[in-house]
Parts: structure tokens; sequence; C-alpha cells
């Protein structure tokens, strides 16, 4: 996408080039109790998320896709520090967050999240007025003029202020809270918004309509996004480049067009090849993978896909593959045996 | 109750199948000191044994009623159902609280969207299938847990044995989808209610449990109707679908067909906002607005006001229904019949 906006930016130090977001060995454990789950057994790690790392350029949108407990929602509460990471890094247009570098509040005036459910994260007891202008009143600006922002933010989000200002949650339908939640996220300006499954509770005519506000709304205010879902198609329609997790690490980063069309990690594959066809004459015979995603306490050693993956073999169970292109300088990454020569995979190119 | 009516005869080449199911008119209102809501409003569909019926439509538009009508599991008290429905030689509508207890489970069972709300979370799934068989056939335990074996085994649940002893919380989501399946056909019915059975599940998993769905209705000859909001789900199942607002089929046809050439607006609108392949970089095709309230439906078309094509009969007089040579109806002014 165009970056004309974020140039103008007074904030923007690094200049275009330079990644809006920059995320490296990003990683959180969670330790179970002992005894949880049943007696004798030993006490569990869910590694939800095991040295996640990429960039965002400006004013592009990446994409997270995977299914659930891949860790893409937490990837978004730890880039947002609502949960502490375990160890990693996250830069903001090249300033480090956390100690020394750039403060939380700073990284959350130009960092804002919305959440899957409209409701719970819109306070119940306040108009939704008093929600949008909250975070700028806790961030010093007058009260007065964080009203009118307000005001002016739920018109840019397609709600009629005169009607709607004093409305509380319960008021509003599922799509017009989570237009609600949209302005609250835009009332500090931020330059990068984490939606974490924006449009996963609602039904497909309001969410083709918060879509194209979406898309508008980065337009207009020159916004840089991050979209989680486990949409295949929505991640499509609105992404400019493509992360699939699985069971808490990035298996395949690229290109939207590239990983659509021919993707290279074979659980991609599988994802795609599981979008039902829309085609009632060519419908599917053979479900492209058996079993549910396993259990993220305590993965399979080595490739965690390895389980469900046709084409498993030795070197998959032994060593775990790296994210790699397939010639230097390639934008398409991928995590599997079979894509590096001298893997010791059959189906791996020879080496060249 | 089991009798089988083979028709295979190379001598008698027209095949008269009796419906299964028969609805004609339903009407469902829910009635409170401070509103009626008009949830179904005038509902009519048959179905035939084999046949996959997909209702589709958004939220609060009447199909999980409509689901629940058809085995009467409303409220009672606050519920007015009016109509008819026949399934199998039933009249539901007027089964006693006795007959309707044998109806529902033998006759017709129901799988819901959330496996672990529909569980129950302290019997173990060999429990929950075996109790089902015997209060029904009245059989031995014993013959019931090697029924609830078969079952696990019909589902595909892997290392079925050792799963009859689990706990629902001790299964994965399509695990839980498979044993509720198993329960929903312990009784061998003849009609499945299938309420949007896959919504919650990962896309790898709902794919593998709607191609159990349909060789299970293949393998035992049930009549299937399913609700979804889902067109690709619709694609992926239907032999017809029916598209549901406010309370109506506003459309209805072979799912080729609809999917091919959508007649009502709605149904064009609904296509229009499913993102697919090959929409990148336009605009989607939303349809404005929202819903009508249900405890105050307008008299004529409920989607009038959001339609782009609306005239002034259509907000005065209800369309009627049309229909095509091509078994396909649509209730719209603008359909030529």
């Amino acid at each position: 996408m165009t970056s004309v906006s974020a140039s103008r930016d007074p904030r923007d130090r690094g200049g275009p080039a330079q990644p809006l977001l920059s995320v490296r060995d990003l990683t959180r454990h969670f330790v179970l109790a002992r005894g949880i789950f049943g007696l004798g057994r030993k006490s569990g790690v869910v590694r939800a998320v095991d040295g996640v790392s990429f960039t965002v350029a400006k004013g592009e949108t990446l994409g997270i896709v995977g299914e659930s407990g891949c860790g893409k929602s937490t990837t978004a509460r730890l880039l947002m520090r609502l949960i502490e990471p375990d160890s990693g890094e996250v830069v903001f247009d090249g300033e480090t967050v956390g100690s020394g570098g750039m403060g939380l509040r700073e990284m959350r005036r130009q960092m804002q999240m919305v959440f899957q459910d409209s409701y719970a994260s819109l306070n119940p007891r306040l108009p939704i007025e008093d929600s949008i202008a909250f975070a700028p009143i806790v961030h010093g600006v007058p009260k007065a003029r964080a009203r009118a922002k307000a005001r002016e933010l739920l018109a840019a989000v397609g709600l009629a202020p005169d009607q709607f200002a004093q409305r509380y949650p319960h008021q509003l339908s599922g799509g017009q809270r989570q237009r609600v939640n949209i302005a609250r996220a835009l009332a500090l300006e931020p330059r990068l918004i984490v939606l974490d499954e924006p449009v996963s509770a609602l039904d497909k005519s309001v969410e083709a309509q918060v879509l194209n506000l979406l898309l508008d709304l980065k337009r207009d205010f020159g916004l840089t996004y991050l979209f989680i879902s486990h949409d295949l198609n929505v991640v499509q329609f609105v992404s400019d480049r493509v992360l699939v997790m699985y069971l808490g690490r990035v298996v395949e980063l690229g290109p939207v067009e590239a990983i659509y069309r021919a993707p290279r990690h074979p659980y991609t594959r599988a994802l795609l090849a599981s979008r039902p066809s829309m085609d009632p004459h060519r419908r599917m015979t053979e479900p492209p993978l058996t079993g549910d995603p396993p259990n993220p306490i305590n993965p399979p050693s080595g490739c965690r896909f390895r389980t469900r993956c046709a084409f498993a073999e030795g070197v998959c169970a032994e060593r775990e593959p790296a994210l790699s292109g397939s010639f230097a300088g390639d934008a398409h990454l991928a995590a599997c045996h079979m894509m590096v020569a001298g893997s010791g995979h059959s189906l791996a190119p020879a080496r060249a | 109750m089991t009798t089988r009516v083979i028709v295979s005869n190379d001598t008698q080449p027209e095949r008269v199948t009796t419906p299964l199911a028969e609805v004609r008119d339903l009407t469902v209102r829910f009635v409170s000191r401070e509103a009626t809501v008009h949830a179904v409003n005038g509902v009519s569909f048959t179905l035939a044994p084999g046949e996959v019926l997909v209702i589709l439509g958004e939220s609060g538009c009447g199909k999980s009623v409509t689901l629940r009508a058809l085995m009467r599991l409303l409220p009672a008290k606050r519920t007015v159902i009016e109509g008819a429905v026949r399934i199998a030689g039933h009249d539901v509508l007027a089964l006693s609280p006795t007959a309707l207890e044998e109806f529902r489970g033998s006759v017709v069972s129901m799988i819901f969207q959330e496996p672990m709300t529909a569980l129950d979370p302290v019997f173990t799934i060999g429990t929950q299938i075996a109790e089902t068989i015997v209060r029904h056939e009245g059989v031995s335990r014993a013959e019931a847990d090697r029924r609830a074996l078969e079952l696990l085994e019909l589902v595909q649940i892997p290392s079925a044995r050792r799963r009859l002893s689990a706990y629902p919380h001790e299964l994965s989501g399509g695990l839980r989808q498979r044993a509720m399946i198993a329960i929903a056909l312990a009784c061998r019915p003849k009609l499945l209610l299938a309420d949007e059975p896959t919504t919650a599940l990962d896309a790898t998993v709902q794919i593998q449990i709607l191609l159990l769905l349909r060789r299970l209705k293949e393998e035992l000859g049930m009549g299937v109707v399913f609700v979804t909001h889902d067109l690709g789900v619709a694609g992926e199942i239907a032999d017809r679908v029916a598209v549901m607002y406010a309370g109506r089929f506003v459309e209805a046809g072979e799912v080729g067909e609809v999917m091919k050439r959508p007649l009502h607006p709605y149904t064009q609108g609904l296509m229009g906002s499913t993102v697919h392949a090959g929409l990148r970089g336009t605009r989607l095709a939303a349809i404005p607005g929202a819903p009508p309230d249900l405890s105050r439906l307008p008299p004529g078309c409920a989607f009038a006001p959001r339609c782009a094509f609306a005239e002034a009969v259509c907000r005065e007089r209800l369309p009627e229904e049309k229909h095509l040579p091509s078994r396909h109806m649509a209730r719209c002014i603008r359909v030529a019949a």
C-alpha cells in the first residue's frame, strides 16, 4: 500500500524503509500447576508463542492466520503488553519497547487494539461517547476536546453522533458495537492497530460493512494493521502479507498472492484446501487433514506439524525446521524440511 | 416403525416418495407482557428421506427457532406455535408430552453448535450414549454399551473403546462434536436436525465433520435439516437451500441453482457480502442497514427497507411466492414466474 500519509507523519522517524513494527523471537510459555490435569501426571508447559519473529512495514496490513491454540491472539496480547513476554524484543519504528526504550504508555498511544468480543470490551456503564473519550482524557486531553473528538470519530465509523453518542453498549447491535470499538482504538491517533478477529462474531452482511470501513479508515488515517483471523478468505481480502501460525510457531510468511497461489508449507496447503468450495458441483470428498490441532501442552518434538503431516519423515521428529526462503532475499518463507536442500528429507531439493 | 418400502423395481420406474417431513405455514411467536416477537412467520417446506435442506440466514432470522419448533424444543408457556408439522407420520404439534418424549431421539434428534454445553460434563461419553439407548429401546446396559462403542466407531472417533470412558472436557472440540453426533444417532432417527454444528470448529476440523455428516446421511438414509449462516457450508452439504429473512423463506431451491442464480435481492446481497478469493482490492457489496425488529415487523416485504430495488408496493404488501420451473422459489415482485 502507499506510505504517503505515513511519510507526512511527524512521528515517523526511520522513514518508509524502516519497519513500523519489528518483532524478534517473541516467546511466552504458560506453566501449568501440577495436579490440574489429574494426579500423577507431570506439570505441563503451554508453549503458546515460541520464538515468533516478523516485521510490519509502514502502511501495510499483515494478516496472521491459524487455528485455535496456535498462539495468534497471545501474540497480539504480547505486543500490547497485556501479557508479559518471557523473552523477545519488540521494536516500534526503531525504538525498543520496554525498559530503557519506549515506555508502555507511549507505545499504547501509537498502537491500539480491537478485540473480537465487542460487548465484553466496552464498559457497560459508560455511554459510548465516554468510552471513546476515556483514553484521550487519561492521556491529558481536556474533557471537552476529547468529547468533541469522540463525536467526530463516531461519524467517521458511520454512527451518527446525535443519535448514538449517549447510547450504552447494550443498546447497540454487534456491528455497531464493533464500530464503537474501532472508533475507540482510533481516539489516540495510533499508527498501528492490532485487530484480533474483529469481524468473526458478526453476520456476513455486517462483516462486509465493517471490512469496508476498516479499509476506508486505513486509507484516510494512514494506518498500519496487524489483522488476526481464523478466516482465510477475510485474511486474503485485507492483507498485503500473511503469517501462518501453528502451535506457537510461524510456519509460513510471505506476500498474500504467493501464499494463496503457491503455499509451501503442508499445513498452509491443508488449511487453504479445507475452505468449503461454494460450488456444490465440486465438493470435497476427502478431508485435507485428519484430527484436531494437537494440544499446545508439550507439543511434538521437531516440526510441530509432523503428527498431522502426510510427508513426515524421521528428520521431522529430530530437528525443528527453520523459517527460510528458497533463494537469497526470498520474501516468501516457510519452515519445512522439504524446502531446504540437504535437510535430510527425501523430498527436499538437491543441493545446489 | 421400520417399514421399508423397496421401490427399486425395474417394472416400476415411477418412484413415489412420501415426504419424511412436511411443514405447512409454521408460525412461532414468543409472547411476553412487553412484546410479541414474531420469530417465524409462515414457513412451509417438505423434505424427502435422505435429503439435506440447509436453512441459510443471519442471526435472529428465525432459523434456529424453526428447527427447534420441529421437535417442540421451545418453552411451552411463552411460545405460540401454529401451522402443521408432520414428521414420519407424526403430527408433531398435537403430540402429548409422553408421546413427545418418545418422538424425540427416536424419530428426530438434534445436534448443536456448542457440544460442551450440550453434553453433560459429569458423565462419560459412553454413559451418555448408553443412557439414551436404554431409555428409548429398553435394552440391557451391556447391549447399550456395545451399541455405544459401535456408534463411536461409526462417527470415526479414534481409539473408540478408550474414549467411551472419557468425560467431555477430556476431548478436543472435533471429538466432542463427533460424540454429540453419536448420541444423536443412538436411536436411529429418521430426521437429524443440525443447528450450526460446525460453526465453532476450526477450518480443518469443520470440513471433516461436514464430510462425516454427508457420509452418515448416505449410509443411514436420514433426512437432514441443517441451519447455518455460512454459504460455503451450504455449498458442501445441501441438496436444497432455503434462505431465511425475518422469519420467512425468501428464496428456496436446489443448492446449485440458488448459488448460481440467486433471485432475491437479500440472497444476492448475502453473496456479495461473502468474502472470497478474487475480491481483493474491491469494495465488498455490503447490504446497508440491519435486519428488522421481529416485534415490530413491517407489513410488506421485511427486506424492503434495506433493498436497493424496493418500490412502494413492496412496503405495503407481502410479496407472494414466485415459482420458477427449475423448482426455484423467491418472494420478490421482481421475479417473473
